[in-house]
C-alpha cells in the first residue's frame, strides 16, 4: 500500500492509476448498479432525467479517462466528438427515420473513425500542445455545424428537434424512467468494456505508451497505432454518449457544443480522479449537481460559488475521488485487521 | 577483414557492417564492424564517448546510421521501425532503467510478451472466452520468468516503489518475456554495488546457458565484462580499437592507452 500512496502524493503529470485499482471490486460495483436500478422507483421524474443526464456525462468522461488515464495523452476537444455523436443520431432519426437505438452504433463509429482520423496529426503533439490541438477542435465545431451548407441536415443555428422515445413493449413505465433504464444498461455494458480494455494486452500497450514511449516501442508496441486508437476508442465512446445525450434531451444546437461542454467533461476527469473509471461517476455528478446547488446559494454568484467548491475540492482532495476512495478502502483494511 | 568460406560457414547470429553514424557533423561510430555468434557473451567496451550507446540505439533502431549496414540472421534490420525489433529477437535492457512505474512487476513482464502475442481492441474490449485463455496463458509464461528471476514475491507492486536492482530484474524480466535471440544489455551494473555487480554477472552466464540467448554487453565495469565475456570489442572515439579474448584485449596496448593515457596524449 506504501507504494500506491507514493504514486498518489508524487504528482506526475499524469497520475496514474496502478492497474490493479483501475475499477470496483465486485462486491462494491453489484451495490452501485442495484441501487442505480433501484433509484426510479422513488425519484420523481424531473430527478431521473438529470440521472439519465448525469450517465450520459460519465460516459463521456469514462472516454477521456480512457484516453488521459489510458494513454497519457490529453484532449480538450472532447466536446467536437459528442457534438458529432449527437448530431449524427439526431440527423439519422429525424431525416431518415432510424430507430434511436440503431443510431447510436453508427454515432460510435463515425466518431472512432473522426477521433483516429484526428490522433494521426496529433501524434505529433504532446501534453499542453495536444490539449490545444484539441481545443482549436472544440472551438472550431459549433461554427462548422452552423455552415450554410449543413444547414438542409443540421438545421443551422436553430438546431434539430428530436423526438423521444416511448417504452417499447407496452411497458408501463414513462418515457423518462425507460429513457434512464436504457441509459443505464448502455452505460453498464460500456464501463464493462472499458474496465476490459484497461485491463488487455491493448491496454497494457497504451500505459506502457503513457509512462515510457520508447521502452514501450522496444517491446514491440507500435506506439502510432495505439495512441492514435486511443484517441478513436476514446471519440467513438464520446459519440455514443453524444448520441444518447440528443435523445435524452430531445434537442441538439450548435450552441450546446461548445468548449465549455469540453472544459466540463475534462474537470469532471479530474474531480473524479484521472484514470479510475468509477471516479467518472463522480465527476459526472461533481459537473451536473453542483451548478444547480452552486444557483441555490447564490442565484447572482452562482459561477463564483461553483469556482470556490472547485478550488476547495481541488485542495482538500488533488487526485480527486480516487484519493477518497483509496483512504476508505485503508480505513476499511484497518479495522478488519 | 572478410573471412574465409570455411570459416564463416557458421554465420553469424548478428553482423555488424562497417556502420557509421553522424550527429551534424560530430562523427560517433566510424566504420565498426563485428560479428556476434550464437551463444555468445560479447562484450563492447570503450571510455566514455566511445560511441558504445550510439551503436547500441543504431541496433535498436533508435538511431538510423549514415553508413554500413546491421544483419540479424543475415537480414538487415534497417527497414524495420524501432518497434518491429522485438518480433525478430532482439531485446534489450536501458541504462538506467526504462521501466514502466504505474504498472505492477506482473504487467511490465506481460508487456514484454507484446511482441509475441496478438490481440484487437474489440475482443479485448468484449473478452470472449479466448481472449481470457490468452491472457491465462500470458500471466501463466509471465509468471515462470518472475519465478526464474525471484520476482514472484513483488509480482503485484508498482515498480516505481521497488529498489534499484530489483527494478533492473524487472527489466531483464521484460525483455526475457520477448523471448528474444539476443539481448542487448545496457550497463547493466551501473548503480549496482560490488556484491550485486557478481551476482548480475552470475545470472547473466545463467541466462545465456539455460535459454540459449546470446548477449551483447555494454559495460564500464572491466571486471564484470572480463569475468563473463567471451569475446570483447573495444571502441574509442567512434573507432574499433581491439576485439578478441578477454586477455587479448585487455593487453593490447591501443586499448591500454585509450584507459590509461600515453605520454603524448
Amino acid at each position: 500500500m506504501s507504494a500506491l500512496q507514493d504514486s498518489v502524493t508524487r504528482a506526475p503529470a499524469v497520475a496514474a492509476v496502478p492497474k490493479g485499482n483501475i475499477a470496483l471490486g465486485y462486491l462494491t460495483s453489484t451495490m452501485v448498479v442495484i441501487l442505480l436500478f433501484a433509484v426510479p422507483l422513488f425519484a420523481k421524474n424531473f430527478v431521473i432525467f438529470q440521472m439519465t443526464i448525469w450517465l450520459i456525462y460519465a460516459i463521456a468522461i469514462l472516454a477521456l479517462n480512457i484516453l488521459t488515464g489510458g494513454s497519457g495523452q490529453f484532449s480538450l476537444g472532447q466536446s467536437a466528438f459528442y457534438a458529432l455523436g449527437a448530431y449524427t443520431s439526431a440527423i439519422l432519426m429525424e431525416h431518415f427515420g432510424v430507430n434511436y437505438v440503431l443510431t447510436l452504433p453508427v454515432a460510435g463509429a463515425l466518431c472512432f473513425a473522426f477521433g483516429f482520423l484526428f490522433g494521426l496529426p496529433a501524434l505529433r503533439l504532446s501534453g499542453i500542445y495536444l490539449a490545444l490541438a484539441t481545443f482549436a477542435l472544440a472551438t472550431a465545431m459549433p461554427q462548422i455545424l452552423k455552415l450554410g451548407v449543413f444547414e438542409h441536415w443540421t438545421g443551422g443555428v436553430q438546431g434539430l428537434v428530436v423526438t423521444k422515445p416511448d417504452a417499447p413493449f407496452g411497458l408501463p413505465i414513462s418515457q423518462d424512467v425507460w429513457l434512464y433504464y436504457f441509459t443505464l444498461v448502455i452505460s453498464i455494458v460500456i464501463y464493462v468494456f472499458a474496465v476490459n480494455l484497461l485491463k488487455s494486452r491493448t491496454g497494457r500497450a497504451m500505459m506502457a505508451i503513457r509512462d515510457n514511449e520508447i521502452a514501450a516501442s522496444a517491446m514491440g508496441v507500435n506506439v502510432s497505432l495505439y495512441k492514435t486508437l486511443a484517441f478513436g476508442i476514446s471519440a467513438g465512446t464520446t459519440g455514443v454518449a453524444g448520441g444518447l445525450g440528443a435523445i435524452a434531451v430531445q434537442f441538439v444546437a450548435p450552441d450546446g457544443y461548445t468548449i465549455q461542454l469540453a472544459i466540463a467533461l475534462f474537470l469532471g476527469m479530474v474531480v473524479g480522479g484521472v484514470g479510475w473509471l468509477p471516479g467518472s461517476l463522480v465527476g459526472s455528478a461533481f459537473i451536473v449537481f453542483v451548478p444547480n446547488l452552486a444557483e441555490e446559494v447564490s442565484k447572482g454568484l452562482s459561477g463564483a460559488v461553483f469556482g470556490a467548491i472547485l478550488i476547495v475540492v481541488i485542495f482538500l482532495v488533488p487526485h480527486g475521488s480516487r484519493q477518497v476512495a483509496y483512504k476508505i478502502q485503508d480505513i476499511v483494511r484497518k479495522i478488519r485487521k | 577483414m572478410q573471412q574465409t568460406d570455411v570459416a564463416r560457414a557458421k554465420a553469424p547470429l548478428l553482423a555488424v557492417r562497417d556502420v557509421s553514424v553522424v550527429f551534424g557533423g560530430i562523427v560517433a561510430l566510424n566504420g565498426v564492424s563485428f560479428d556476434m555468434h550464437r551463444g555468445q557473451i560479447l562484450g563492447l567496451i570503450g571510455p566514455n564517448g566511445a560511441g558504445k550507446t550510439t551503436l547500441f540505439n543504431c541496433l535498436s533502431r533508435l538511431y538510423q546510421p549514415s553508413k554500413g549496414d546491421i544483419l540479424m540472421e543475415g537480414d538487415s534490420i534497417l527497414a524495420r521501425p524501432a518497434h518491429r525489433i522485438a518480433e525478430i529477437g532482439i531485446g534489450r535492457t536501458f541504462q538506467n532503467v526504462a521501466l514502466f512505474p504505474n504498472l505492477s512487476v506482473l504487467d511490465n513482464v506481460r508487456v514484454g510478451t507484446h511482441s509475441r502475442t496478438r490481440s484487437n481492441f474489440i475482443t479485448d474490449s468484449i473478452r470472449p472466452p479466448w481472449v481470457g485463455r490468452a491472457e491465462a496463458a500470458t500471466t501463466k509464461r509471465v509468471d515462470d520468468i518472475l519465478g526464474y528471476l525471484d520476482l514472484r514475491e513483488v509480482a503485484h507492486v508498482p515498480v516505481a516503489g521497488l529498489p534499484f536492482g530489483t527494478q533492473k530484474r524487472v527489466e531483464l524480466a521484460r525483455a526475457l518475456a520477448a523471448e528474444p535471440k539476443i539481448l542487448l544489455l545496457d550497463e547493466p551494473a551501473g548503480g549496482l554495488n560490488h556484491e550485486e555487480v557478481y551476482g548480475l554477472g552470475d545470472l547473466i552466464r545463467k541466462i545465456r546457458d539455460d535459454r540459449g540467448i546470446t548477449v551483447l554487453l555494454v559495460e564500464h565495469h572491466m571486471g564484470l565484462v572480463m569475468s563473463i565475456a567471451d569475446h570483447v570489442v573495444a571502441l574509442n572515439f567512434g573507432r574499433k580499437l581491439a576485439e578478441g579474448t578477454p586477455a587479448q584485449v585487455q593487453s593490447d596496448p591501443d586499448v591500454i592507452k585509450a584507459y590509461l593515457g600515453s605520454k603524448d596524449a
